[in-house]
């Protein structure tokens, strides 16, 4: 993707979202819920990819902020009012960004594997607190949650997260993310400081991660702790393998399939989820450097 | 201080459980240099292969019967043994030169498939299938302690075999050869090391272990099921990674924490419903401090 015009593309995707929400109430309801999974899981790889892909930072707790977004928002739609819905949204990703900064500033120390497997238990921490707090419905979790999330509000969210990402990752800031992500010392040795670039991919990451969990929240009307483990983490991880560690298009074609290749194989019933982790095998061996990536690359492989 | 001595032996056994896993992930990782997300899933085929196994070996033994117990450990470490070297062989070996995130997917979809396969309603089903008592349930009272007969079990085992494990890396030929593809792998092939083969056993060895922490923990648990793996597996990864990971004495440490820990925060009255959280909030407190793991080299950046 381009920097140049992206505002504009911007636009369009805004008002393109716009349009076909005004005319949502005469579409299946199904194909809606699932247009809307997708815009969701859109936000959710396109985020953990600044942090995972451009920043080369390996997290496995991005669930996690999609819970703290969702339930915190949630919980302030129920105490308040429908119209506050906006402001819950930013609300929750606020949330979740504060809880990224909590988490990143003393765990971005740590590489490799040892980042991976802090950020897998502070992602499981997080859903141990919400099975805990009376205030967020303990182990049921919140339940009647108005249903506010149109495809407006999802579509729009994921242009201005795409939108966002890639202007920070073009711009002359944003170059020291992928620095860090070369060569760490490289970087601290022509003045890029890798903590901080490491902390500010995580906190916005995490922003839009909470958005997309407000979202969902209002979109399933339910929010429940179990949903939120290690395993949805990983379904975002593989998002942002498929499509090309630090490819933002790519990125949002693997979330795109991925959260459609499930619904598809729906008429094979109970083999689906087999056929779809041998898909993942198969594209592993088949596709290793993502499944969408072509023309050059811009940053190196890990 | 009986409560105290009590915890710590429930504890004990539980951490040989985990440290019995953690073992796998650290070897594969020594050789590999990545993590095997499939491996608590061979946990859980072991659990279903001495499920399977139990009632054909008390025929056999008596029932009940510690020779019946642990002809069916040794039966389900073996067949385990051979998943885990198939595993390899068709999953990963084909993709030995990629780079390790490749890998490293490529076993979270190994884990899902096995996951998937085996909850299918032909093959095992999602439900709870209770575990068959294998040894005697017997509680023996040592001055107001009481320690159940599978804990003794655990406890035994798991030290013979982390000193089994302890002999072979330092004292076989193969165990140099594995000490040697884990330092450098193209050096050990160029002194004549078949890298395949350790590979193969590593992933063998890995796998066994998995089998006998997979039975000792279905007999503590309620049942099993397809997905009993997840949890048991997520600690003895984080043990792995406490101990420092690829360093076979700092998986046993690790595991063996992990168990305390994780016993000692379930003891204490408020904090039992956090018990979960606990074990990774201290992980996350050792790793801040000692960011290589406990018994881990920190490495230079050499620029």
């Amino acid at each position: 993707m381009k920097a140049r015009g992206t505002k504009r593309w911007l636009l369009a995707a805004l008002a393109a979202a716009f349009v076909i929400s005004y005319f949502s109430p005469h579409y299946n309801r199904y194909y809606l819920g699932v247009a809307m999974d997708v815009g969701i899981a859109i936000i959710m790889a396109v985020s953990l990819n600044l942090i995972n892909g451009y920043t080369g930072q390996f997290s496995l707790g991005h669930a996690g902020f999609m819970a703290v977004g969702g339930f915190t928002a949630a919980k302030l739609t129920l105490v308040t009012s429908d119209a506050m819905f906006p402001v819950s949204l930013v609300f929750g990703g606020l949330m979740a960004a504060i809880t990224g900064l909590i988490v990143g500033v003393p765990s971005l120390r740590l590489r490799g594997d040892y980042l991976a497997i802090v950020t897998l238990g502070f992602g499981e921490i997080i859903r141990v607190i919400f099975q805990n707090s009376q205030a967020f419905g303990a182990a049921t979790g919140l339940t009647g949650i108005p249903r506010l999330t149109t495809i407006f509000w999802v579509w729009g969210a994921a242009a201005v997260t795409v939108y966002v990402v890639t202007s920070m990752v073009n711009s002359t800031y944003g170059r020291g993310f992928i620095c860090v992500h070369d060569d760490e010392v490289a970087a601290s040795a022509i003045g890029v400081n890798p903590t901080r670039y490491k902390v500010t991919a995580f906190v916005t990451g995490a922003f839009f991660a909470g958005v997309a969990g407000a979202l969902y929240a209002h979109q399933k009307s339910v929010m429940q702790p179990d949903g939120f483990g290690f395993i949805r983490s990983i379904d975002f991880v593989v998002m942002v393998i498929l499509g090309g560690m630090g490819r933002t298009g790519g990125v949002i074609a693997a979330a795109v399939v991925l959260t459609l290749l499930p619904e598809f194989l729906r008429q094979f019933a109970s083999y689906r989820m087999i056929i779809y982790s041998l898909l993942i095998i198969g594209l592993m061996m088949a596709r290793p450097q993502g499944l969408f990536s072509v023309g050059k690359k811009t940053t190196a492989s890990v | 201080m009986n409560w105290f001595l009590q915890q710590s032996i429930n504890g004990l056994a539980l951490g040989s459980i985990y440290a019995l896993i953690a073992l796998g992930y650290t070897m594969v990782y020594g050789v590999l240099r990545f993590i095997n997300f499939a491996h608590s899933d061979v946990m859980m085929l072991g659990a279903f292969a001495a499920y399977f196994l139990a009632p054909p070996m008390a025929k056999v033994f008596s029932a009940q019967s510690y020779s019946g117990a642990l002809a069916v450990m040794v039966l389900s470490a073996a067949i385990c043994a051979i998943i885990g070297i198939l595993i390899e062989i068709l999953a990963y070996r084909p993709l030995r030169r990629r780079p390790k995130l490749t890998v490293l997917i490529t076993a979270i979809g190994v884990s899902l498939f096995i996951e998937y396969t085996c909850q299918h309603q032909s093959v095992f089903g999602a439900a709870t299938r209770p575990f068959p008592k294998l040894i005697p349930e017997r509680d023996f009272q040592f001055g107001g302690l009481s320690v159940n007969s599978s804990d003794i079990g655990v406890l035994i085992v798991t030290a013979l075999l982390l000193a089994g494990m302890w002999w072979i890396v330092q004292r076989t030929r193969v165990g140099v050869a594995m000490r040697a593809v884990s330092f450098n792998e193209r050096a050990a092939a160029l002194m004549g090391v078949n890298i395949n083969r350790i590979i193969s056993f590593t992933f063998g060895l890995g796998s066994a272990l998995a089998a006998v922490a997979g039975v000792f923990f279905s007999m503590r648990a309620q049942g099993i099921e397809p997905l009993m793996g997840v949890q048991p597996g997520l600690r003895a990864f984080t043990a792995a990674v406490v101990g420092g990971i690829g360093n076979l004495p700092g998986a046993a440490l690790g595991g063996i924490l992990l168990g305390l820990l994780e016993t000692f925060a379930g003891g204490v009255p408020g904090l039992s419903n956090y018990r979960d959280g606990i074990s990774f909030a201290i992980l996350i407190l050792i790793l801040l401090f000692k960011p290589a793991g406990l018994l881990g080299k920190a490495q230079v950046e050499k620029v």
